[in-house]
């Protein structure tokens, strides 16, 4: 008796590992970049997934981090580095520009209009979209941390969370799809 | 229209670029029963590989396509 009673503590260890490890119809994807074409394919991908039946969290480092500054708030209390970052990078989705062909803005204009003509959604309808089909958005707190960025600037969206690799790795352990944008 | 299948709820989504065809199309099978019938009208030319390829991931069926020019009608039973 004493035997079975020990061999059941064993298989329920080890059904708790497994559990663990187990792969979600998940997609994980690390948004590093900052640039408006690689955030929109990015955007293109969560979104589609959802649509496929996926589950999706997007964690958003580095230069993606201030794609999700929301352009209507600003916060006091910054040093003069946080300042600095604070001007030089992009404010939210508006001031994002194109990886290639920018020409001083130009280019991205010109990008945006097409577009609009071609019935291509803009980043800002992508985030909205992705908020209403529950893609999950975390912000690198390190990145937001080295750029002096504050919670408070970040775009007010439903399920927004803070975290870090440790986060994202768990999130990546558990999914079929990572990337890295 | 199809004359043998009778689609129980028509979704336009002409103009849409990608990936909104599969979005809209993922919501709107929701909204019929399982074995009932979505038209969903497109002219994303993508939708020709896209649809399929969303419907085999999430156990619906593409019962048939039609394409009229720059139109393409999918019928989908909801199956799942």
């Amino acid at each position: 008796m004493e035997n079975v009673e020990q061999q059941v503590a064993e298989l329920q260890n080890q059904l708790a590992a497994l559990q663990g490890q187990r792969v979600e119809n998940k997609l994980s994807m690390v948004v590093f970049s900052g640039d408006l074409d690689k955030v929109l394919a990015s955007m293109v991908i969560a979104t589609g997934a959802v649509a496929m039946g996926m589950e999706v969290v997007m964690f958003f480092t580095f230069w993606g981090t201030p794609v999700l500054r929301d352009a209507n708030k600003s916060v006091g209390g910054k040093d003069m580095m946080g300042k600095m970052f604070g001007a030089m990078l992009p404010k939210g989705t508006g001031q994002v520009k194109l990886s290639k062909m920018n020409m001083g803005g130009m280019g991205t204009m010109m990008m945006k209009n097409l577009m609009q003509k071609k019935n291509v959604a803009s980043l800002e309808e992508m985030l909205a979209l992705a908020e209403e089909l529950g893609v999950r958005i975390i912000i690198c707190e390190m990145s937001m941390d080295l750029m002096g960025f504050k919670r408070e600037e970040m775009i007010k969206y439903e399920h927004l969370d803070f975290g870090g690799v440790a986060k994202f790795i768990a999130e990546a352990g558990t999914s079929k799809i990572q990337l890295f944008i | 229209m199809s004359d043998d299948i009778k689609a129980d709820k028509v979704l336009d989504l002409k103009g849409l670029a990608c990936p909104m065809p599969v979005v809209k199309i993922s919501k709107g099978i929701k909204e019929v029963e399982v074995g009932e019938v979505v038209e969903a009208v497109t002219t994303d030319p993508g939708s020709l590989t896209d649809f399929p390829a969303w419907a085999q991931t999430s156990g619906n069926e593409i019962v048939k396509t039609e394409q009229d020019g720059d139109v393409i009608r999918f019928f989908v039973k909801r199956s799942s």
